[in-house]
């Protein structure tokens, strides 16, 4: 049985749902124009792998297998809502900021992921662990590449100026193509240290 | 409506703005399954059908059954399940009739469940306002822009299989790469519409 703190730390570095399972691309790539942007969205996340995983934990022994995967979703759907909801009574600006990605939060392969691969098999207080862990693993990873396109493509991290002010922003950054370049220059140095790592 | 605006409609949705290279949906089937060219084609095809049927089915029961009873709020979990419901649809037909591509689309064929470019289409597709036919025309082009976008990757992947990376930029990082600049050939597309 893992302990409780190895969970966390597993969410959040040795197993982190974006540098090191590469899930969740679509949020991760398109919402992260800027850091504010990237973590409201991967707190909003967090509070449904959170709540899923706590609920799917709870019904794991009532649901049967064959059906698992359409039950998790409807489970994960319902709290999107809710989450959706929410945001647009107390957080309009962030709200319209998310648009779509949004209620594609359902799709989001971490949170099935978690559904399928730790909750239905642990215990309650675990899973609500490893959804927290998770969540803020990918909150984490969300946020630094949003800090990354934010700074080079509007030479600001979460809109105060941090630039020289003959910066010149590269506007790339902040469109599409950045957002694969960013991930893909994130990746390669996360890749590097952990390797040199294990070879030391 | 003329026949100008849904080539509009399907131009834009093909090239302009690509689902997966301009909007950054559908990304991970896009670097899951494109490691040979035959799979991504495999892998376009069932989204290609999944995705206009989706499109079509959920405008249908947006408009005659949500609509009309002032169920707005289930609009997300009614969409899952009628996509999850299509997916099992595909999956069992593939299994039928070519064994050798369910085996080499493995678990990603279930996953086009959770390809946010299929439940993004859908929504968009309301959101957007489009009617029956333009809601048609833009699932069709939202999948043909997918297929082409995953059937060009797979062509470069299959490619840089053979060439000399550097260490840390193997796997992931030099495929980002690749949609990188992809992408932005696609972004030369915008003046088109």
């Amino acid at each position: 049985m893992m302990s409780k703190k190895r969970i966390l730390t597993d969410g959040l570095i040795f197993n982190n749902p974006i540098f090191v399972q590469v899930l969740g691309m679509c949020p991760t790539l398109a919402v992260t124009t800027s850091a504010i942007n990237g973590l409201g969205m991967g707190l909003a996340t967090t509070a449904v792998l959170f709540a899923s995983n706590t609920v799917i934990s709870l019904l794991r022994k009532l649901i049967p297998s064959q059906i698992r995967i359409p039950a998790f979703i409807v489970v994960i759907a319902t709290f999107v809502t809710m989450v959706e909801m929410a945001l647009q009574a107390y957080v309009p600006s962030l709200y319209s900021a998310l648009g779509l990605f949004l209620p594609l939060i359902v799709v989001n392969c971490v949170i099935l992921g978690r559904a399928e691969s730790f909750a239905s098999k642990n215990t309650v207080g675990n899973s609500i662990v490893d959804g927290i862990g998770m969540g803020l693993g990918f909150t984490i990873g969300l946020t630094i590449l949003g800090m990354v396109r934010e700074l080079l493509g509007a030479g600001s991290i979460f809109g105060t100026q941090v630039m020289w002010a003959s910066f010149e922003p590269f506007g790339i950054m902040t469109q599409a193509p950045g957002a694969f370049l960013g991930l893909g220059i994130l990746l390669a140095i996360f890749g590097s240290i952990t390797s040199k790592k294990h070879n030391a | 409506m003329s026949i100008e605006s849904l080539f509009v409609i399907l131009v834009s949705s093909i090239l302009v703005n690509n689902y997966v290279l301009s909007k950054n949906l559908g990304i991970c089937p896009f670097l899951g399954v494109s490691k040979q060219v035959e799979t991504a084609f495999g892998m376009g095809m069932a989204v290609t059908f999944v995705m206009t049927l989706a499109g079509t089915t959920t405008y249908l029961i947006q408009e005659f059954i949500l609509n009309n009873l002032g169920l707005g709020y289930m609009q997300t979990v009614t969409f899952i399940l009628v996509i999850a419901a299509l997916v099992q649809l595909v999956e069992m037909v593939i299994q039928k009739s070519s064994p050798t591509l369910y085996q080499s689309l493995g678990v990603y064929l279930p996953l086009i469940t959770t390809n946010c470019a299929v439940l993004g289409v859908a929504l968009l597709n309301i959101q957007e306002g489009y009617n029956l036919i333009e809601t048609i025309i833009n699932s069709a082009g939202a999948a043909i822009g997918f297929s082409l976008a995953i059937v060009l990757f797979a062509g470069i992947r299959e490619r840089l299989e053979l060439s000399d990376i550097p260490e840390a930029f193997k796997g992931f990082p030099i495929a980002l790469f690749t949609a990188s600049l992809m992408s932005m050939a696609f972004m030369g597309f915008v003046g088109l519409v």
